[in-house]
């Protein structure tokens, strides 16, 4: 199990949005009703992505209170899962994927960019204080390898060279292109396809 | 090789587009009311016909797991839930039916749903497939807006809602227990089986539970007939199967095969061979991390099914191909997934918890050639003390891909490890047991 950090400085109230609220509103209907405590780890996201990235405990509290259960069971959530980040990440969150499928493609040097372009250390922001990086388990994306995810989107097929520029990119505000970097449009074998020719042709 | 006609996933690679309308063009929603008009019996029945067995690791059989089913809905309502938190090492195959082949999930959930008996379907997405995730729900909404779910679900009168339950990046979600625990809003801990999930499952009602896979293939199969399908591969590993091969091969890919096909022509025919050609071959790992390694003999004549692959001492389990050259050292290899391990244990069962952590420690320092030479049998000691001694499969998981490493590449961790703690030296103290510590070098 992962050791999950929860930051220091904590701000002293949360409340959703507007917006937030509705869509919160939309989701516990996705559950029978009694059963809304199932609308936990959607509503977390929801904090998430309305914090910055990040979940502050007055998060959970207000969620517990929005749920209506135990603000421990609601903690419990929080830290199990990967997923949330109890402390400040950067605007721009690099999750490399490490994981044997990828490490056998050169994931390392991935990490190895990240560590020289962005921070010494995992979870340590950059200096201008817009990127940080993490190092995460499989992304389920392994014949895209070496990959990693850039808050929601899949950077695929990469090298040290090509995330040098991807991270280049964001340090000039430019928004870098999702998806392959060697030009695939999904995971079919390049240049030698065997299957699926005569259909596609017809 | 599986003939194009043959193929159930016709836009595995976004030739058409993942739309309804050109789902319908390759024949996705035709005659499904037909089809559920035949019955529950009939379905159940086709689908053991066709010798269907679960794509997502175990490979139990579809159509037994459906009757298991009450058959009379009582006083609790039936579920459905789709297993859509494909994290397995290696396996990459639901993301790509998520985003190019969706309404085949969709069709299969509605025919699924009406065999036992379900009007809710929850759909459990790992959290990183948000983007997959979202392309689900726009086909989703495509469907409602079609009249193929809803009310009266493409002209069935079955009434079904299907909803997206994203997950949060915990691996152990993928085990069916945990998945419930999940949805339900708790950490994703597996639960005591029995009850079995089919009796007493999610919110305590019945519910089924299926791999994105499995699901996706139900409604080709009811239109074909289950006889076509177990035509396909030999008689209890039958259909076709859709490998991911990754690793070090020159064309790392998705492809969908009959089963039984020989892993040689998977690698050197689908995916372009491996880097530094055959010969350079090391290990493969046939069904995702959590199956053992196959050194390089068994690759040459091994065919890719369940029973084979047992037959072999490892499993087809998810079918995600990990093929690993000699430019790799494959005692590090297996250290990584022993951290994944590590790092992916629930933290509910005693030995998997601590047991997984010493694993990883113990291959580190192996990888490192830090270990001694009893460590070898140590670490497969303890990785018999994990297996079976846990709530879920985990344990099997963590400590199979460990059990592989030590009977195929036992030779090459001792002669790494040669390091040998036999006190040499020895101060005369005799009334003192533990002279040896008195020695620096021993120390």
């Amino acid at each position: 199990m992962a050791v999950k950090k929860i930051s220091k400085v904590q701000p002293e109230n949360f409340e959703f949005n507007k917006k937030n609220k509705e869509t919160a509103d939309i989701i516990i209907k996705n559950y029978p009703s009694g059963k809304q405590q199932s609308a936990v780890m959607a509503l977390l996201y929801l904090a998430q992505k309305q914090n910055d990235n990040w979940i502050p405990l007055s998060a959970m509290k207000y969620i517990a209170k929005y749920l209506d259960m135990p603000y421990i069971k609601v903690y419990e959530v929080a830290t199990f899962y990967s997923m949330y980040n109890l402390t400040p990440v950067g605007k721009y969150f690099f999750q490399v994927c490490t994981t044997t499928p990828c490490m056998l493609r050169g994931a390392y040097n991935l990490v190895e960019v990240c560590k020289k372009k962005i921070s010494e250390e995992e979870n340590m922001l950059s200096k201008d204080g817009k990127t940080s990086w993490l190092e995460v388990e499989c992304l389920g994306a392994c014949v895209n390898a070496p990959m990693l995810q850039l808050n929601e989107d899949y950077f695929e097929d990469l090298d040290s060279a090509k995330l040098e520029k991807i991270i280049d990119k964001i340090s000039n505000n430019e928004v870098p292109q999702p998806g392959s970097y060697r030009g695939r449009l999904s995971s079919e074998p390049e240049n030698t396809r065997k299957t699926l020719i005569g259909i596609k042709n017809a | 090789m599986l003939e194009d006609k043959d193929r159930i996933f016709k836009n595995l690679y976004n030739d058409f587009g993942p739309d309804l309308a050109s789902a319908k063009q390759r024949g996705d929603w035709k005659n499904t009311k037909e089809i559920c008009e035949k019955g529950r019996e009939w379905i159940i029945d086709e689908i053991k016909t066709s010798e269907l067995r679960g794509r997502g690791g175990a490979g139990f059989p579809t159509g037994l797991k459906w009757s298991f089913a009450p058959k009379e809905v009582g006083s609790r309502p039936h579920y459905l839930v789709i297993n859509a938190d494909e994290s397995e090492p290696g396996t990459c195959k639901d993301r790509d039916i998520l985003r190019f082949e969706p309404h085949k999930l969709i069709e299969g959930c509605l025919i699924a749903s009406y065999a036992v008996n379900a009007h809710k379907c929850y759909i459990y997405i790992r959290g990183e497939y948000f983007n997959e995730g979202q392309k689900l729900q726009i086909a989703i909404d495509e469907a409602y807006k079609d009249g193929l779910l809803g009310k009266n679900s493409a002209g069935t009168g079955w009434e079904l809602d299907i909803y997206i339950h994203y997950g949060a990046g915990a691996y152990i979600c993928g085990e069916e227990t945990a998945l419930l625990e999940s949805i339900e809003g708790k950490k994703g801990q597996p639960r005591l089986k029995p009850p079995f999930p089919a009796l007493i499952g999610l919110y305590g009602c019945p519910t089924i539970i299926n791999n994105v896979e499995t699901i996706s293939v139900v409604p080709t199969i009811l239109r074909k007939g289950g006889k076509w399908f177990s035509s396909l591969g030999r008689p209890k590993n039958t259909g076709s199967k859709i490998y991911c091969i990754s690793g070090n091969v020159n064309n790392p890919c998705n492809v969908e095969e009959e089963m039984g096909i020989p892993l040689k022509e998977l690698i050197e025919k689908h995916a372009g061979g491996v880097i530094g050609g055959w010969d350079n071959l090391k290990a493969v790992i046939p069904g995702g991390s959590s199956m053992p390694l196959l050194p390089k003999e068994t690759c040459e004549t091994i065919k890719m099914d369940f029973d084979a692959c047992v037959e072999n001492k490892t499993g087809l389990g998810t079918a995600g191909i990990v093929v690993i050259n000699k430019d790799q050292d494959i005692i590090k290899c297996m250290a990584r997934i022993a951290r994944f391990y590590k790092h992916e244990s629930c933290g509910q069962c005693t030995p998997c918890r601590e047991g997984s952590g010493w694993m990883w420690r113990m291959l580190e320092r192996m990888a490192k050639g830090e270990a001694t030479r009893d460590e070898v049998d140590m670490l497969l000691d303890v990785t018999k003390q994990i297996e079976g001694h846990t709530i879920c499969a985990f344990g099997e998981g963590s400590s199979w891909p460990v059990q592989g490493l030590i009977r195929n590449f036992k030779d090459e961790i001792i002669e790494r490890n040669k390091f040998d703690p036999i006190v040499k030296k020895q101060k005369d103290i005799p009334y003192l047991v533990d002279q040896h510590l008195l020695d620096k070098d021993n120390a």
